[in-house]
């Protein structure tokens, strides 16, 4: 665990300087026992005598603040991880279920080896150590969505664990600097989701949609090596990138592929790790920042008014902009964690240890899906900037953006033109005006030809860079600015060309293209 | 004499092993308290309504325990009793699903498609508060 110490590259705003006069000591609430695997510190101070007068000094009182993150991504499978429904967002209700979704009795789980595979890759990634034996548990509560009464997850012995998550920040007054952060991945277990409940608060019941019961989920375990809401927006964000590239998890935050759950606590620096509070559901990143930043700021603001922090479950209220207690009465859940009985053990193999003759549906490889990893994004990123010769931060936008990498380099496969030229047309241009619009890469009217096309015709000077971009909004469908270039070719060929004639050469390029 | 160690060795075992039986805390009597059976009711939904089921359990219990008379000094445990069988690999096809109006007609009540079920989970009645566990 890491030990909270003055970071010299974290963020000025991470710091919250607090004064206390009159030497009023916090009271510390005594760490709850929680379920989860959250290491902490025993609050083993002695009880600082209440003086008065001493005033502390600059900097004494600070605050650091501590985030770790338990983050839940849907497997992109065609069937879920124990039975052969489909995995599927929008569907009629109920339709996507099997016996064993149903929990009827007599089904048993089998698992789904493309969910294995895509754990392992997973853990790959993250550089984790993949377990060669993981182990399947049952964890009991009760809920209307859960209709078997428990899930089925990896609490002993999860498939991978050890990892770390690199993700990048921008930093400096400018924010012009770009820092590296890394987390520790504490493990990476596979579990079964639960189905959906909607809450129909008129008629007091609730309906129930099993669709989603029993569908495959990586759940990510990042250590509390993160300090506030920016750190963990950026980790997330990154960890989505990742998913996204090796194809393991749409991860869409919108379409609920990707769920955090945060736990944040406050001490002062040298001092042990504080009461930690569990904040669920933040299912955007512009909440998941807020919701965490408003959190440590609640409990720093508790703390100083001689108040405590209870061990508790809370939610992020989006209307209010407020985190709210979620379960109203405390004492711990009790899963009553138990070894799955109907599954063994789940071997994996390298290419040391795979037995000779065996069923390659049957086995799993380490080794060999090694080999097969697709590019991983900071490497991806390390070879654009060297290529191309681009900054660091342009090649987190073309990441950053769905699709955009892949139009950048269709561009680059058809043009002549430099590049630098190129990145910066995409990155400025192309993509402003996108925003613009709101529109995705894949909704563009601009294809990947025609901007090709018209940065050749720039490179090769033959219309001028305001021209280019009067292409540009016509495309866009602005028909007077084909006004505009008529005038300036006419212009370039010293008037004695026939407008009409311009007029039907310039047609024709643009709905060609 | 051989038959009298062993059963001196039983019961010193049996003795020493208290300490790491299960959760519930059996007290030296072997009675169970009144707080593990509401802890045991309100987690598994079972109802010890009687003296006769509580001390059925106890019994229950105690029976379990002689388990502890097997010595298993440097002993690995064993994760299931199927640990050396395969884990059976499913691809990863759809080959089940599309059954919503057989499964709903197990359902007491149903909405559209949907299974309808209380607002939230029903508190036992000795708990004064409603215990609502939302998910997500």
């Amino acid at each position: 665990m890491a030990a909270p110490v003055l970071r010299s590259g974290c963020p000025g705003r991470c710091w919250v300087l607090a004064w206390v006069y009159g030497g009023s000591r916090h009271r510390r609430g005594s760490p709850a026992g929680s379920t989860s695997n959250w290491i902490r510190g025993q609050s083993s101070l002695a009880q600082q005598p209440l003086h008065t007068a001493r005033k502390p000094r600059k900097g004494e009182h600070e605050w650091a603040a501590v985030v770790g993150l338990e983050i839940h991504a849907q497997i992109s499978s065609n069937s879920k991880l124990f039975s052969g429904s489909q995995v599927c967002f929008a569907a009629p209700p109920n339709s996507l279920v099997s016996f064993f979704d149903a929990s009827l009795p007599g089904t048993l789980p089998v698992l789904n080896r493309r969910c294995v595979e895509a754990a392992v890759m997973t853990g790959l990634a993250l550089d984790c150590h993949i377990n060669k034996k993981s182990l399947f548990d049952r964890k009991h509560y009760f809920y209307a969505d859960l209709p078997a009464g428990y899930q089925i997850t990896q609490q002993r012995l999860p498939i991978a664990v050890n990892g770390s998550l690199t993700y990048s920040l921008c930093v400096g007054k400018k924010r012009s600097q770009v820092t590296t952060r890394t987390v520790r991945v504490k493990q990476i277990q596979l579990e079964q989701d639960s189905g959906k409940s909607l809450h129909d608060d008129l008629r007091s019941q609730t309906l129930v949609d099993l669709n989603r019961a029993g569908v495959g989920l990586l759940e990510l375990v990042l250590e509390p090596d993160m300090c506030c809401g920016e750190e963990a927006a950026t980790a997330v964000r990154e960890l989505q990138v990742i998913l996204q590239a090796l194809g393991t998890s749409q991860a869409n935050m919108a379409e609920g592929q990707l769920r955090v759950d945060a736990n944040i606590s406050v001490h002062h620096p040298g001092e042990p790790l504080g009461v930690r509070t569990e904040v669920k559901n933040l299912n955007s990143f512009r909440f998941l920042a807020k919701a965490i930043d408003y959190e440590i700021q609640r409990q720093i603001k508790e703390l100083e008014n001689g108040g405590e922090i209870l061990n508790e479950t809370r939610s992020f209220d989006y209307k209010l902009g407020c985190t709210v207690p979620m379960r109203d009465k405390e004492g711990k859940q009790d899963y009553r964690f138990m070894p799955e009985p109907n599954l063994p053990p789940l071997l994996l193999y390298d290419a040391t240890s795979l037995p000779a003759g065996a069923d390659s549906q049957q086995v799993i490889n380490i080794d060999q899906i090694r080999e097969r990893l697709p590019e991983l994004p900071s490497v991806t990123r390390e070879r654009l900037v060297q290529q191309y010769g681009m900054l660091q931060e342009h090649s987190f936008t073309l990441l950053n953006e769905v699709g955009l990498l892949e139009f950048f380099q269709n561009v680059i496969k058809e043009t002549r033109a430099e590049p630098k030229k190129v990145t910066s047309w995409v990155l400025n241009t192309f993509l402003g005006y996108l925003k613009q619009q709101n529109l995705a890469v894949r909704e563009s009217p601009v294809t990947a030809s025609a901007l090709a096309e018209l940065l050749d015709l720039l490179d090769s000077k033959v219309i001028s860079s305001s021209a280019a971009k009067q292409v540009m909004d016509v495309k866009k469908g602005n028909p007077r600015a084909i006004n505009k270039l008529i005038g300036l070719v006419r212009k370039a060929t010293l008037s004695r060309a026939d407008p009409a004639v311009i007029k039907a050469i310039l047609e024709k390029k643009l709905s060609s293209c | 004499m051989w038959a009298r160690a062993v059963w001196l060795g039983l019961r010193a075992s049996l003795g020493g092993r208290r300490g790491f039986t299960c959760k519930a805390d059996v007290q030296g009597s072997g009675r169970i308290t009144a707080d593990v059976i509401e802890h045991l009711e309100r987690l598994a939904l079972v109802d010890f309504g009687s003296r006769e089921a509580v001390a059925r359990l106890e019994k229950a219990i105690a029976f379990a325990d002689r388990l502890h008379a097997v010595p298993t000094d440097g002993v690995e445990p064993m994760e299931s009793v199927l640990e050396d069988r395969c884990l059976y690999l499913r691809s990863d096809n759809v080959v089940e699903g599309n059954c919503a109006e057989e499964l709903l007609q197990n359902s007491h009540r149903v909405v559209e498609e949907y299974f309808v079920a209380p607002p939230g989970n029903i508190s036992l009645p000795k708990l004064d508060e409603q215990e609502p566990f939302p998910h997500s």
